[in-house]
C-alpha cells in the first residue's frame, strides 16, 4: 500500500463516521450553500456540524497551508478527498468569496500578519467576504476604477460606489480597488483594500435583475476610514492581484456547475412539450437541428473541460486560456438556456413576472444573458485570446 | 491543453518533420500537376510503411506495432496539416480495423503486407452522393457453399488499382463484409478523381461467385465487424481534418500580421481578432473532443460511439469555419491557386462527406438521446 491509498482509506472513513447522513445529498437550491459569515443562521444541525467538523481538519481548504486554517494538502491528496467526498455525494461544507477570490490572493501577496488575520477565518467560515472591482463606470474598462482612497497618514478616507457587489448586503468584510494614488499611471494607481462592511459609511443596496431578485448590490463609500495596514501587498499593485484574482474567476464560473452544467432539461423539455414523429425523431426537425448542434457542442466542451483540468492538474497554469473556457462555456450556456425555453415554448413563459425564482426556465434563460458580461465579457474574452494567444497585434 | 507522454511527443515531431520534408503540400500540388491515376505517390506509401506508420492498427501477430488510435490520430493530424495523399485511412485504417476485428487467415495474410506497404486495400461501403450504411443495397445471395455478389459503389476511397477491396453487403438481414480481387471479370472499376486530387473510385461487381472463405467474419458478426471499422475510421478521419483546421488557421493568423492595409497589420483590427479568437477556441475544444474519441476506442469504452460520432461531426463544422475564413482573410490571394488555402479548402470539403457528414452523425446522436 502506498501512503496516498493509506490517506485514501483513512479519509474514506473519516467521512463515513463525520459526514451527516442531511449532507450527503445534491445541492438543488441556493439555500442548500453553507455561506457562513457573523450574520449566519445554519439551515440544519447537520449543516453546522458539518462544517464545525471540516473546519477543524482544514478541510474546507483543504490545499491552503495549515498555519493559515488549510488542510496542508497536496494536489493527490486534495484530489483524493474531493473524490471520496463525490463517492458519498456529500455537499461542500463551505462556499465564499474568501475561500474562491480573497484566499488565493492573500497566499500569492499577503504578508504573514494578513493571512494569519484573515485566512483562518475564511477556513472556519467566519467571516463572510465580497468584492468590490466594478463600478458604474468600469465595467470592461476595469482599470479605470475611480473610487478613490485619501492618504490621511495612517488610514485612507475611501469615497464612491461600487456595482454588482455580489452579496454585500450579508458580507461581513470587502476586498475592494481603490484608487489610492491619484498621481500615477491608471494601472499604477489603484490598490486592493480590505475592509470591515460594518464601518462607517458603507450602505449597501439590492439589484433587481430582468430575471428577478439577485444577489448582487450597489454598494456605497462615504468617507470609510481604512488604516493604513489593510492594503494587500504594495500601494499602487492592487492592479496586478485583481488580474491574478480574474484568471480565478474565470476559472471558478467556466468551471462551475453553476454555469456549464447538465443539459438544464433541454432534452427532457424538448420530448414533454413537443413530441415525436413516427420515425420517432422530435416532431420541430428545425428546433431538433438546433439542438444537434448544441448536443455535439456540449460534448466537446465536457471534453475541452475535463482536458483542462488535467492539464491544470499536471501543474501548467491556465493563465490567458482560462479566457477560452469562460467564453466557451458562457456562450454555450446562453445557448442552452434559450434552446430550453424554445422548447417549452409557451410552457416555459407562463406564470406572473416576480414568481420567476431559482429554477424556472424563463428566469434561468434571462439569467443566463449575464453569463458572457460577467466576470469579463465575452468580447473581452476574445481580445484576451488575440493577444495572448494568437499574439496578434494590438491598439494598447 | 493537450497533454503528451514523451513517446506521443516524439511520434508527433517525427511525424511532423517527416511529412513537412517528404509529403507536404508541395507534394500534392505535383501529384495534381502530374495527374497521377493513384492519387498517391507509390514511393512514398512505402516510405511512410517504413517509418512504421501502416502497421499502428494491426496487431503484433499479424506485422503490426500495436500503437492504438490515439497516436495514429496524432499521425493524421500531421498528415491533415501537410495534406499528405496516401491510402492511410483507407488501407492502414478501415481496411486494418476490419481485418483485426475479423481476426483468422485474412489478417495473418494481408495485415503484413499493409505494414510493409505493399499492399492497398479498400472499403467499398457507399453507394450515393452520401454515406449511409443503413441503406446498403449491395446483395449477396447465398449460393451453395457461396455467395453471389452484386453491387454498384461510389467513392471507393483508393479504390482505383487497389490490391483487395473490402466489399460491404447484405445478406437478407446480416451484413457481410466479402474480401474481393478486383481483377475479376465480374469487377468494374472506374477510376474518379476527386476535387482534392486523390482517387475514390466507382466500382460495379456483377455476379460475382464468391467462396465461404472470403468473408472477413462470420455473416452474424459482420455488422459489429463494420462498426468499429467505421468508429476507428471516423476518429481518425477527424484528426486529418482537425490537422487542416488547425494549419489554416495557423497560416491565418501570421498573414494577419503580415498583411498591411491602412498603413498597419490587418491583425490589429477587432473585426478580424474577434473571428479568429472565437475559431482558436471552436478548434481547441474539438482537439479535446477528438482526443477524448480516440482514447475511448483505445480504453473498448461504450462512449467510443457517441464521441467518434461527434468528434466527427464537430470538426467538419469547424474545419469549414476555418477554411472559409481563411480564404477570406487572405482576401483576393485566397482566391488564387497559387497559394495554399485553396488545397486545404478542397480536402476539408472531401474529408466532411467521407464517412458521414455533421448532419448524418448529429441525428444518429440525437436518435440516441430518445429525440
Amino acid at each position: 500500500m502506498t501512503s496516498l491509498d493509506d490517506f485514501r482509506m483513512e479519509t474514506r472513513a473519516w467521512l463515513e463516521e463525520n459526514c451527516p447522513q442531511d449532507m450527503r445529498k445534491t445541492v438543488t437550491t441556493e439555500s442548500d450553500i453553507c455561506w457562513g459569515g457573523r450574520n449566519w443562521t445554519f439551515k440544519s444541525e447537520a449543516q453546522q456540524q458539518w462544517l464545525e467538523r471540516m473546519a477543524e481538519r482544514g478541510w474546507t481548504v483543504p490545499s491552503w497551508p495549515k498555519e493559515y486554517g488549510g488542510g496542508g494538502l497536496n494536489g493527490d491528496e486534495a484530489k483524493i478527498l474531493k473524490e471520496e467526498m463525490t463517492r458519498i455525494n456529500a455537499m461542500s461544507p463551505l462556499e465564499s468569496f474568501g475561500i474562491w477570490m480573497l484566499g488565493p490572493a492573500l497566499l500569492k501577496y499577503g504578508s504573514h500578519e494578513q493571512k494569519l488575520q484573515h485566512l483562518p477565518k475564511i477556513a472556519r467560515g467566519e467571516i463572510r467576504w465580497c468584492q468590490g472591482y466594478s463600478e458604474p463606470g468600469s465595467g470592461s474598462d476595469l482599470a479605470s476604477v475611480q473610487t478613490k482612497g485619501v492618504d490621511m497618514g495612517d488610514h485612507f478616507l475611501v469615497s464612491g460606489q461600487k456595482i454588482w457587489t455580489s452579496y454585500a448586503d450579508q458580507a461581513d468584510w470587502i476586498f475592494a480597488l481603490v484608487r489610492t494614488e491619484p498621481d500615477a499611471k491608471k494601472h499604477k494607481g489603484i490598490s486592493f483594500l480590505l475592509f470591515d462592511m460594518t464601518s462607517e459609511g458603507v450602505s449597501t443596496k439590492p439589484i433587481r435583475l430582468i430575471s428577478g431578485s439577485s444577489p448582487f448590490c450597489e454598494t456605497f463609500f462615504d468617507e470609510v476610514k481604512v488604516p493604513m495596514e489593510n492594503v494587500v501587498d504594495e500601494r499602487g499593485n492592487g492592479w496586478t492581484i485583481a488580474k491574478y484574482l480574474l484568471t480565478h474567476e474565470r476559472e471558478m464560473v467556466s468551471n462551475l456547475d453553476a454555469i456549464f452544467g447538465g443539459s438544464a432539461g433541454l432534452y427532457e423539455t424538448a420530448i414533454d412539450s413537443i413530441g415525436l414523429d413516427e420515425t420517432g425523431r422530435l416532431d420541430d426537425p428545425l428546433l431538433r437541428a438546433d439542438i444537434g448542434e448544441f448536443l455535439i457542442d456540449e460534448m466537446a466542451l465536457t471534453a475541452h473541460l475535463a482536458a483542462a483540468k488535467d492539464f491544470h492538474r499536471a501543474g501548467n497554469q491556465l493563465g490567458a486560456r482560462s479566457a477560452e473556457l469562460k467564453y466557451l462555456g458562457t456562450e454555450l450556456n446562453k445557448r442552452r438556456q434559450s434552446l430550453v425555453v424554445q422548447a417549452g415554448g409557451l410552457e416555459a413563459l407562463s406564470g406572473p413576472e416576480e414568481n420567476n425564482g431559482i429554477g424556472n426556465q424563463s428566469a434561468s434563460w434571462l439569467r443566463s444573458k449575464g453569463n458572457s458580461i460577467e466576470g469579463g465579457t465575452s468580447e473581452i474574452m476574445l481580445s484576451i485570446i488575440s493577444k495572448a494567444v494568437l499574439r496578434l497585434p494590438s491598439l494598447g | 491543453m493537450e497533454l503528451f507522454s514523451s513517446e506521443e511527443t516524439l511520434l508527433k515531431d517525427s511525424a511532423s518533420g517527416f511529412m513537412a520534408e517528404n509529403a507536404s503540400v508541395q507534394a500534392l500540388r505535383d501529384l495534381r500537376d502530374q495527374k497521377e491515376a493513384l492519387g498517391f505517390n507509390q514511393e512514398l506509401h512505402k516510405t511512410l510503411a517504413e517509418m512504421g506508420w501502416f502497421g499502428m492498427l494491426l496487431p503484433e501477430n499479424a506485422g503490426g506495432y500495436d500503437f492504438g488510435h490515439r497516436a495514429a490520430g496524432l499521425v493524421a493530424e500531421e498528415m491533415g496539416r501537410n495534406l499528405t495523399a496516401s491510402p492511410f485511412l483507407s488501407t492502414a485504417v478501415l481496411s486494418a480495423i476490419a481485418l483485426r476485428q475479423s481476426g483468422g487467415d485474412h489478417l495473418s495474410e494481408w495485415g503484413p503486407k499493409i505494414a510493409a506497404g505493399e499492399a492497398v486495400i479498400a472499403l467499398a461501403i457507399d453507394e450515393g452522393a452520401k454515406h449511409n450504411p443503413s441503406r446498403i443495397k449491395a446483395t449477396a445471395e447465398p449460393d451453395g457453399n457461396g455467395f453471389i455478389l452484386n453491387a454498384r459503389k461510389r467513392a471507393v476511397f483508393d479504390g482505383y488499382n487497389a490490391d483487395r477491396l473490402i466489399v460491404v453487403a447484405k445478406t437478407g438481414e446480416d451484413t457481410g463484409l466479402f474480401l474481393v480481387d478486383p481483377s475479376a471479370a465480374e469487377v468494374a472499376v472506374e477510376r474518379n478523381a476527386m476535387l482534392d486530387s486523390r482517387n475514390a473510385a466507382n466500382i460495379q461487381i456483377t455476379n460475382l461467385h464468391l467462396d465461404g472463405k472470403d468473408l472477413l467474419c462470420p455473416l452474424d458478426k459482420g455488422a459489429a465487424v463494420l462498426e468499429a471499422t467505421l468508429r476507428s475510421g471516423r476518429a481518425i478521419a477527424a484528426s486529418e481534418q482537425l490537422g487542416v483546421a488547425k494549419e489554416v488557421a495557423e497560416r491565418t493568423t501570421e498573414y494577419l500580421n503580415e498583411r498591411k492595409q491602412f498603413g498597419v497589420p490587418i491583425g490589429m483590427f477587432q473585426a478580424l481578432q474577434h473571428r479568429m479568437a472565437d475559431l482558436y477556441c471552436q478548434i481547441e475544444q474539438t482537439a479535446s473532443l477528438i482526443s477524448s474519441a480516440l482514447r475511448a476506442i483505445d480504453t473498448t469504452s461504450d462512449k467510443a460511439e457517441a464521441l467518434s460520432r461527434a468528434a466527427k461531426a464537430k470538426v467538419a463544422k469547424v474545419s469549414r469555419v476555418a477554411t472559409e475564413e481563411a480564404v477570406q482573410m487572405h482576401g483576393g490571394i485566397g482566391m488564387t491557386d497559387e497559394v495554399d488555402v485553396g488545397l486545404f479548402m478542397k480536402h476539408d470539403r472531401v474529408l466532411t462527406e467521407m464517412l458521414g457528414d455533421s448532419a448524418h452523425h448529429i441525428d444518429f446522436l440525437l436518435k440516441t438521446r430518445g429525440l
